[in-house]
């Protein structure tokens, strides 16, 4: 059901339904409004909650807001939550997103 | 009295326009919008609350999309507003306030107020002041929101019944424009200098203000008595009796003293040994031109042209320039109009920027360097001004002109401006007097290189004591070297006036060193043509060069510039025209600068 491939394995994780996947911010803004708004953007088509998690706290990725108040600096880590498998595509964009520094 | 009275607070402040008031303080909030009430919405009302925060959120919309059509170029900024827009509809300030509206049964001001209020304080929380400033965008897009759902806000200035102090963090332009004036009897203002735009209007109507007090709005409560004094800077917040009867009498006092000296305006500044300075006025809305008329003003030896380029969301045409400079030059029939071309960063200036952040924009791209860098928006102005020219008495200015190349440059502009012009068949004037201000350093020294490639100078003493002596004017902890009578200031100050005079061009001094009485026996005796104040200055200055011996400031001058410090010349000015200046000034203004 969820297609990943080898070299990703060992940075999901999978639990339930939900699948988790740990990215570092790489940008020097960090997660900032753009940055923010072009991961909710993403998430309006998503078939659940997709949640963006720091230490305790987590945020819901389809708000900019939400998103903001995590406070993520360049250097934090955070993990990117979905709740429904078939968002897997919505949770691989957002990674490659994170790892390509947001195009900046 | 019958009523405890908390204890008497006396502020200080900047001195941005004369005058003496007494009265009750209105608050308005910091965001320019009005003090946000809350009330409740009956059940059957819920609904058109909620429909009026989506239309709200709509119109707020449709702005920014306009904005993000109209700015095909500007990839970064249309970006940034694609990212507020998403914001407007986000679920935690969106979804929030909705909710908000539902559960808690208050309106959608409130409602929004609320929830920004909470989102601000989890950003201030933050110890990265970085992260922190994220919070601004969230701002920037409630603030958008709620001008859109009060929309009112002016009504509720405009429905105050009595007459009031307006209190407020900044006033903007459109701010100002809105307010009834006739309610208002003085100004407070956290932020702001003497030229800023609360300053100016202030002035133009007469209106007493003290601004740049910085926690006016955190202490003054609205209904609180004060008493403005505009003449020195003073705020007081619950006056004593004492005081308040010492105020009632100063206000009569300088209301009288404003009486004499305006119905003597009309009269020429002609030294006593017959020397004719002209006395113009300085002004930046094309409605000050009345009261350069009538404070007597031989002329307008500045106009600033920068306000209709600010906060809106693209610059002014052609013919909009043309008609308010026309507008202006015709109400002055043959005296000069100065016309000075755009003095700012342009780019920064509209509604919604987000140009790139200049450290120090003080020394960044402004005034005439923006101008170069766009010349196509520079020609735009150009050609409105040229076109104003065969109307009246025109005089181009640029301003802050730090290089020989740059008047060659803008020269070359001009040109293109009027072959431009002449190829429309539209009617204009190119054969008008080319002048530059001198407020740079570099500009002072090579006056000799500038003199030949314009007909006159203009000092702006406030930008060049600024650059001179290296002062941030913002910067409350060195003010205190901010002196006009600085013997370095003096010294350039001659320069110039010696190498325009060596040169055959004309001096003039615009900026707020001629507006101040005591400087006027230097001026005189440097050998200005021509001084330029604001409007309401112009009576008093031209009263005390009345009074005043062209023959006895020569060596007068010759002394002040042996003096080493800016008290001493101080110290010589009062020594020297002490009398003469006490005799015809109000008593308040004869002091060291501050």
């Amino acid at each position: 059901m969820i297609n990943i491939t080898s070299s990703e394995k060992e940075n999901i994780v999978v639990s339930g339904k939900s699948v988790f996947r740990d990215v570092i911010i790489k940008n020097e803004l960090g997660l900032h409004a753009r940055s923010a708004a072009q991961i909710a953007k993403l998430v309006q088509n998503s078939k659940a909650a997709v949640w963006i998690k720091r230490g305790d706290e987590k945020a819901d990725a389809s708000s900019i807001v939400d998103i903001l108040t995590l406070a993520c600096e360049k250097g934090s880590t955070i993990t990117i939550i979905i709740e429904d498998p078939a968002d897997i595509d919505i949770l691989k964009a957002i990674a490659e997103m994170v790892e390509s520094e947001f195009g900046e | 009295m019958s009523e405890p009275t908390a204890n008497e607070l006396i502020l200080k402040g900047i001195n941005a326009s004369p005058g003496i008031c007494i009265g009750k303080a209105y608050l308005v909030d910091k965001e320019g919008v009005d003090v946000v009430e809350k009330y409740y919405i009956q059940e059957d009302k819920r609904e058109a609350e909620i429909k009026r925060f989506k239309s709200a959120v709509k119109r707020a919309q449709d702005e920014l999309r306009s904005i993000v059509d109209n700015s095909p170029e500007e990839l970064q900024q249309a970006n940034i507003l694609e990212t507020h827009m998403a914001l407007l509809k986000d679920k935690m300030l969106y979804g929030k306030t909705l909710t908000i509206i539902d559960s808690e049964h208050v309106n959608a001001e409130w409602a929004l107020k609320t929830v920004v209020s909470n989102l601000k304080s989890i950003f201030q929380t933050m110890t990265d002041s970085y992260l922190k400033e994220r919070a601004s965008d969230i701002v920037h897009v409630s603030d958008l929101i709620m001008r859109n759902l009060v929309g009112a806000k002016t009504q509720d200035i405009a429905a105050i019944d009595k007459r009031v102090i307006l209190v407020a963090r900044d006033l903007s332009p459109a701010d100002t424009s809105q307010i009834n004036l006739e309610r208002i009897m003085g100004f407070i203002t956290d932020r702001g200098g003497k030229a800023s735009h609360t300053g100016i209007i202030a002035r133009s109507f007469e209106i007493p203000a003290v601004v740049g007090l910085e926690n006016a709005t955190t202490t003054i409560k609205s209904e609180d008595l004060i008493i403005v004094d505009g003449n020195t800077g003073t705020v007081i917040i619950h006056p004593n009796e004492e005081t308040l009867v010492e105020y009632e009498e100063q206000k009569i006092r300088y209301e009288e003293y404003k009486a004499v000296i305006t119905r003597e305006s009309h009269v020429q500044a002609t030294t006593t040994d017959g020397f004719r300075m002209e006395v113009m006025a300085n002004i930046e809305l094309p409605e000050e031109v009345v009261a350069a008329r009538n404070y007597g003003g031989d002329g307008i030896g500045l106009y600033r042209t920068e306000f209709q380029y600010m906060n809106r969301p693209e610059f002014p045409g052609e013919d909009e320039l043309f008609e308010s400079y026309k507008d202006v030059v015709e109400v002055m029939g043959a005296k000069p109009v100065t016309i000075r071309t755009l003095d700012i960063n342009g780019d920064k200036a509209l509604v919604n920027s987000y140009g790139y952040d200049e450290v120090n924009p003080v020394l960044g791209l402004r005034a005439i360097r923006y101008c170069l860098k766009k010349p196509d928006i520079f020609k735009i102005q150009l050609r409105a001004i040229l076109r104003a020219a065969a109307f009246g008495n025109v005089r181009l200015m640029f301003p802050m002109i730090s290089a020989y190349f740059e008047i060659q440059l803008a020269k070359k502009i001009l040109d293109e401006a009027a072959e431009s012009l002449l190829k429309d068949g539209l009617p204009f004037k190119r054969d008008i007097d080319i002048g530059i201000m001198i407020e740079v350093p570099s500009a002072v020294i090579t006056a000799d290189l500038m003199a030949k490639e314009v007909d006159f100078f203009s000092i702006g003493t406030n930008d060049l004591i600024q650059y001179a002596l290296a002062i941030d004017r913002g910067n409350k902890r060195v003010a205190y070297l901010y002196q006009a009578l600085d013997p370095a200031i003096l010294r350039m100050l001659k320069h110039v006036a010696d190498v325009a005079r060596d040169k055959g061009i004309k001096v003039f001094m615009c900026g707020e060193m001629a507006a101040t009485p005591h400087h006027i026996p230097i001026l005189l005796g440097m050998g200005m043509d021509e001084l330029s104040t604001n409007p309401q200055s112009i009576p008093v200055v031209k009263r005390v060069i009345r009074s005043i011996k062209l023959e006895e400031t020569h060596p007068f001058v010759a002394d002040a510039l042996k003096q080493t410090t800016a008290k001493n010349v101080f110290k010589l000015v009062r020594d020297t025209y002490g009398e003469i200046l006490a005799d015809h000034t109000y008593s308040g203004s004869f002091k060291l600068d501050q």
